[in-house]
């Protein structure tokens, strides 16, 4: 019988969150096609991540366990979970578009002779065709794009991180949890993870702040984020900067927020000197309320900006900073 | 003995063309490129360029730019030879124009193995139009190829590469046997700026051009699995509030305050 497969991501030893959200798309779908919503879930040991899957809503969990599988390695998953999808021969599967999924998904289509669609921030079902119909964001974020899966081939569809709610856990729900017999060496690592070093910068983290201040080309050189920095420590908040700004070197890609950075979620993000260009706007878009400081007053950042300053940030930020010290500290 | 290195590079719309200039035909269902401002080599596959680059200057290498579409303009095309390319293949045919991802990296595996032999096939992480970064991941399936993607560093060692993966926390260290396709990102470093002196031995140069002929492409090879639907400009509803003051010092007072009242500091 058709199915959606869900490819579940861990996370040390714990579910991932990611894959809660593809639990809810594929609870959406199932509604409209009666599909069976399963997930695979790829460790050394999955714990007690099946019951948790069910309690999420799916109706099967699919425990591949095997030693290979315990850190990223991208091959071994792809291999794993080609071994689960031949076996399953689901309608849809979906992955989220991870470090690991951005690979294994588009990978694992090409294996297949099948359709993908990338970075998908909408997922439903055409009702004549009963395929899958996604929407995605293209040209930098400039338009977004609509497409269908032809035929009636497996389709992979992968999908944005954080683009989706995960469903609240209903301990009530009662599912099957099975183990996958799973053939996997090591020849099946052909590039192989030897090392994971992991740069974390000082303080809050970009993408969990509720304040960030990021600065971009407008700034000139690498001495204002400074005084950015000394802004985002007052408010609490996470520093972050645009790519041309990180390409300059003016600052470490560590801060880097857009499309090719990070994806930030503030109730507050205050930008200086930044455009806002499409691609950086990909990964701010989120941003409950965006204040821009910028010279020029057909910036695209001032489309998105709840508050906007028009002036050089030269003569704006000293002023702001002090203020915004003077009603921190009152 | 050097390595001969093969680099994917795409001709894209600029993608620092204006919001205000980003025009889409509904109908045909795709962008229009903007008038007086010409298309470029895709960033990052310029990024894929200067990796192949500093692997040239470190082991010795023969670098071979391969692109796959129509309408190519000579003067940007050959910016990968101005900055110390080699050699210059363009699969140049309206049969392989606005292909989706599976039908472009059948061509370009096509082409890469009409090119000859290889050690290390480079790409840019995605292109700037469809933001997809599938078609690189799919040459290295058709050509059962390691693939390592998202690269900041590239070292040849005597047993095969040894690439930093760029992760948003940090990085991962993968190694991997030759021949191999690694993606590349901009956190590799700016690439390098055309000499006077490259400008002028890219213009003696000829690119090689294959039609999709040259490459036994058929249609059903070629033909789309995924359909466009639709493209469109997302339209936002959010107005700016200006804040202004006597001068710019007082405007960010001024905005400081308004923030206060708004109750987000």
């Amino acid at each position: 019988m058709p199915g959606i497969l869900v490819f579940g991501e861990m996370s040390q030893g714990a579910l991932a969150s990611v894959t809660g959200e593809l639990i809810g798309v594929a609870r959406a779908l199932s509604a409209e096609t009666g599909d069976e919503v399963s997930v695979a879930l790829q460790d050394d040991s999955v714990g007690n991540a099946g019951e948790e899957c069910i309690s999420l809503g799916a109706d099967k969990a699919i425990r591949v366990e095997s030693a290979l599988l315990a850190e990223p390695q991208i091959d071994a998953h792809l291999e794993a979970f080609s071994q689960v999808v031949s076996q399953a021969q689901p309608s849809i599967v979906l992955i989220g578009r991870t470090p690991i999924g951005r690979d294994v998904g588009p990978r694992l289509a090409f294996r297949l002779g099948v359709a993908v669609a990338q970075d998908c921030v909408e997922v439903g079902i055409d009702s004549e065709s009963g395929r899958v119909v996604a929407t995605r964001p293209v040209y930098g974020g400039n338009a977004l794009s609509r497409v269908s899966f032809t035929g009636d081939d497996t389709q992979v569809v992968l999908v944005r991180p954080k683009a989706f709610e995960a469903p609240e856990p209903d301990s009530t729900r009662s599912g099957e949890v099975e183990d996958f017999p799973i053939s996997l060496d090591e020849s099946a690592i052909k590039a192989r993870l030897v090392e994971t070093v992991t740069q974390q910068a000082e303080g809050v983290r970009l993408e969990d702040a509720s304040v960030v201040v990021s600065g971009g080309r407008g700034l000139g050189g690498p001495e204002p984020f400074e005084e950015l920095r000394s802004l985002s420590d007052a408010l609490g908040g996470a520093l972050g900067a645009s790519r041309a700004a990180c390409d300059a070197g003016w600052i470490d890609h560590s801060h880097q927020v857009g499309l090719t950075g990070k994806t930030i979620t503030p109730d507050l993000y205050i930008t200086v000197g930044i455009s806002g260009a499409s691609q950086h706007m990909a990964g701010c878009s989120a941003s409950k309320n965006i204040v821009a400081i910028n010279r020029d007053e057909d910036a695209n950042i001032f489309k998105s900006a709840t508050y906007g300053v028009i002036g050089d940030w030269n003569k704006v930020l000293p002023s702001f900073i002090e203020t915004v010290r003077e009603l921190r500290d009152s | 003995m050097p390595l001969n290195i093969v680099v994917c590079a795409k001709q894209v719309v600029d993608p620092e063309t204006p919001a205000s200039a980003f025009r889409i035909d509904p109908d045909a269902k795709r962008v229009l490129p903007a008038a007086g401002i010409p298309p470029v080599v895709n960033g990052f596959d310029e990024n894929a360029v200067e990796a192949a680059l500093q692997i040239k200057e470190s082991v010795g290498a023969d670098v071979t730019v391969v692109s796959v579409g129509s309408g190519f303009v000579m003067d940007v095309m050959k910016k990968p030879l101005s900055m110390g390319a080699d050699n210059l293949i363009l699969v140049d045919d309206p049969a392989v124009e606005e292909l989706d991802a599976f039908a472009t990296a059948t061509a370009l595996a096509e082409a890469i193995r009409k090119a000859g032999e290889f050690d290390l096939v480079l790409c840019g992480r995605q292109a700037s139009d469809w933001d997809n970064s599938m078609v690189p991941l799919g040459v290295a399936e058709l050509l059962g190829l390691p693939c390592v993607t998202l690269a900041q560093k590239i070292d040849v060692e005597d047993d095969g590469i040894v690439v930093q993966r760029a992760l948003t926390d940090g990085y991962e260290v993968v190694k991997a046997p030759l021949p191999a396709l690694v993606t590349v990102s901009n956190e590799l470093g700016e690439p390098r700026y055309p000499t006077l002196r490259g400008i002028m031995m890219a213009g003696r140069k000829s690119p090689t051009v294959w039609s999709a002929g040259d490459l036994s492409l058929d249609e059903a090879s070629l033909s789309p699995k995924l359909s466009l639907e639709d493209l469109y400009v997302p339209v936002s509803d959010q107005q700016c509030e200006f804040i202004e003051g006597e001068d710019e010092a007082e405007a960010g007072r001024n905005l400081a305050l308004k923030l206060r009242e708004a109750r987000l500091i």
